[in-house]
């Protein structure tokens, strides 16, 4: 099978800068293919069900609302969450960071006896590195969603937050099934594959002693966690081991029940294209005799409340994951998931990913972006993405700028230049003049530059560029006011 | 009505046609312009890629040269998209109180030039003649940051001999992005090639957009492809009558 990216990194503390790491995608055909493919299927269906609610936009800024409110007052609706849930049996821990996560999740898994464990689809886990970590220590990790199944059996990176596998297509999902279940002659129709997951499954099901599970939200009213999904391995997860670990990011948290009105509605529509997901399923706490009866909540702060401190980077924190954003990216369209070089990828990701790392990594991801604005009016919780991509941008160049290696960087030259020349209008016409000199050393006799030096030579290494014409619109406004005095 | 033409800096440099077709049709329709010898950039490129400081001083100034003009038109909707959805954060956070007060008292006088005409001055027939096949390519700035709408359509509509082919995916990006088009050179030239399938697609003659920063990109690699269209400026269409062909302001 075709390679999808050449071992594509996803930990951002040691992944390649976006422009490099987009290589592999951009020469990669069937990946291109798939990645629009599957685009176009969920932007199709999401547009239609977005055209016929005639609330969307009120309903837009309803979810802003909530996640805006709950955001501000996160530390007491924590609280709240903690104690309700507690009250209902359940058991809440709180980590700093990801050691401190994967730390307590394998000690909770140790002291159940559990050597093995079945996981919902999260990307929190993921964030954390969970898998390798518990694999490490021992333990055998089993994901249950199809997507993460076949990424699981196949060695892949996750490259979308709701549709993990976006970049394999059918027949690459046959191959990989093919040869981890040893099955040769498996037909390659989705029927076929769902049942040869389906009994790879089953017996995981029942057997294995624990979960993990990720949450949609937390309900701080009822201390209750929200899981919404497509396929009913959550539900079958979230019933029938005896231990179930919930790892859920701080800011997941609503204030009530009656929140999940909106959000439900905004999740689904915009995450898969459908009026309501399959499957939801809310519990609070422990019940005697029926489904877990140990239920550990793991709060996650892992840079999330660094976010939180600044007013306009906060709203990054309002995210509900679905994924709409990066649907919608034309840059996304193009690289697939794995160019951001976390679990996060797309115009979320390129935010989210560098506040968690506190900006000391993935200082490339504001810039992978044309600005274009599509993730803004796609966001089902209003975030300004374009804005927050702009001023990550900023505390980027603010970082880089002291550094003597940017400072004779051909742009950070180039730039501090035109400031100047842009101060005064008489620098910025003599600059117009010499650059017309400068420029017609490279323009050739059709009149156009085919090739320049240095940063030009990335625009011209597929463009071409019209040399300067000979006069700029300001002298050919002078030389048109001076002939009227002159009663031309 | 009088009006002040903020050309841009990009346009004054490397379109002047542009600003020739501007003045041209304004003038045709009997507005007084005016052009301001002090300008020059709105801070857009700096403010893109991240150098907010510089971006201020650049917006602060193009406020304080336009703060007693009746109107503003400016021939470029990611420049005006930078004044109405960038100024205002930058003045919040680094300008004063007296700045901000110029800057609301200019924002209702800065017009994007299809604004300008169908909003204020009320045409959408300007009388232009353009007996060509043509698509529009909707800007991201001007589709989703100014909100255009179909004022670019009516205004194209009225063109005599104009034969409009409606553009696939108009609302996909063709990957300029300022900054962007040269720090992620590649990724912008994928989207771009996409783009250009879609224009290729319309069979036009010209790619036209309010734009020129969209247009030089996608321009660009027309040349590059010997390809059998070219990009012009929506200016110079709306410009171009029977007796003044486009080939005048060239």
């Amino acid at each position: 099978m075709s390679k999808i990216a050449e071992d594509p990194v996803l930990d951002p503390t040691i992944a390649l800068p976006f422009p490099a790491a987009a290589l592999p995608a951009l020469r990669d055909p069937q990946l291109r293919k798939n990645v629009a493919h599957a685009i176009d299927v969920i932007q199709e269906k999401r547009g239609k069900l977005v055209v016929e609610k005639s609330d969307w936009q009120a309903l837009r800024v309803s979810a802003a609302a909530i996640r805006t409110h709950a955001l501000e007052n996160l530390g007491s609706y924590l609280e709240q969450f903690e104690a309700r849930c507690t009250a209902a049996g359940g058991h809440v821990h709180w980590a700093s960071d990801a050691g401190e996560a994967r730390q307590l999740i394998l000690e909770i898994l140790r002291k159940e006896g559990a050597d093995e464990v079945i996981k919902i689809k999260t990307m929190t886990s993921a964030e954390i590195q969970l898998n390798p970590f518990l694999e490490a220590a021992g333990l055998s990790v089993y994901e249950t969603d199809l997507a993460e199944i076949i990424l699981q059996l196949g060695h892949q990176e996750p490259s979308h937050i709701v549709v993990p596998a976006l970049h394999i297509n059918r027949s690459q999902v046959r191959e990989i099934f093919a040869q981890s279940m040893n099955r040769p002659d498996l037909p390659d129709d989705p029927q076929a594959l769902t049942a040869a997951a389906r009994e790879y499954l089953r017996r995981k099901f029942l057997q294995v002693p624990a979960a993990i599970s990720g949450a949609n939200f937390l309900i701080a009213e009822t201390g209750g966690v929200v899981i919404v999904e497509s396929e009913g391995n959550g539900r079958m997860c979230l019933t029938l081991p005896r231990t179930l670990i919930t790892l859920a990011g701080i800011e997941k948290v609503l204030p009530c029940f009656n929140d999940l009105e909106v959000m439900l509605q905004v999740l689904a529509r915009s995450a898969t294209g459908e009026r309501m997901n399959p499957y939801t399923s809310l519990w609070s706490g422990v019940t005697p005799g029926d489904g877990p009866q140990n239920f550990h909540v793991v709060l996650l702060d892992n840079g999330r409340s660094s976010i939180l401190e600044k007013a306009k980077e906060r709203q990054t924190l309002r995210c509900i994951r679905c994924g709409a954003c990066m649907n919608a990216c034309p840059v996304y369209r193009q690289t697939g998931g794995h160019a951001y070089g976390s679990v996060y990828p797309g115009p979320i990701g390129a935010i989210l990913t560098p506040q968690l790392m506190q900006m000391r990594h993935a200082q490339s991801l504001p810039y992978a972006s044309s600005l274009c604005g599509a993730c803004y009016d796609v966001c089902p919780v209003k975030i300004n993405i374009p804005e927050i991509l702009i001023d990550l941008r900023a505390q980027v160049v603010d970082q880089e700028r002291r550094s003597l290696g940017k400072f004779f960087d051909p742009l950070y030259l180039g730039l501090r230049i035109a400031a100047l020349l842009f101060s005064r209008a008489r620098l910025f016409h003599l600059a117009q003049k010499f650059g017309r000199i400068a420029a017609g050393l490279f323009t050739k006799r059709d009149g156009w530059i085919h090739s320049m030096p240095s940063v030009g030579g990335k625009w011209t290494q597929t463009r071409d560029l019209r040399g300067l014409p000979n006069q700029t619109f300001r002298e050919w406004w002078q030389t048109r006011e001076a002939d009227r005095r002159r009663g031309r | 009505m009088r009006a002040s033409l903020f050309i841009t800096c990009y346009n004054d440099t490397l379109f002047p046609e542009t600003g020739r077709a501007v003045v041209s049709l304004l003038e045709r329709l009997g507005v007084t312009l005016d052009f301001h010898s002090q300008q020059t950039c709105c801070g857009q490129m700096h403010a893109n890629t991240g150098f907010r400081a510089e971006a201020f001083s650049q917006a602060k100034r193009l406020v304080h040269l336009y703060a007693d003009a009746e109107n503003v038109v400016i021939p470029s909707s990611s420049c005006v998209a930078m004044i109405r959805d960038q100024f205002p954060g930058l003045f919040e956070d680094l300008g004063s109180e007296t700045l901000r007060r110029e800057f609301s008292a200019l924002l209702p006088r800065i017009h994007e030039l299809s604004e300008f005409l169908v909003d204020k001055l009320g045409v959408e027939d300007v009388g232009a003649y353009f007996p060509h096949r043509v698509t529009y390519h909707a800007s991201c700035h001007g589709l989703r940051a100014i909100h255009l709408g179909d004022r670019p359509f009516r205004l194209l509509s009225k063109v005599r001999g104009l034969d409009l082919a409606p553009l696939p995916n108009l609302d996909r990006c063709c990957g300029f992005g300022g900054t962007f088009s040269v720090k992620n050179a590649e990724v912008s030239s994928a989207m771009l090639s996409v783009k250009l399938q879609d224009v290729f697609s319309t069979k036009a003659e010209y790619c036209t957009a309010l734009d020129n920063s969209c247009l030089m990109h996608l321009g660009g690699a027309m040349h590059r492809q010997y390809a059998g269209m070219k990009t012009i400026h929506m200016a110079l269409i709306l410009a171009s009558t029977e007796s003044t062909p486009m080939e005048a302001f060239q």
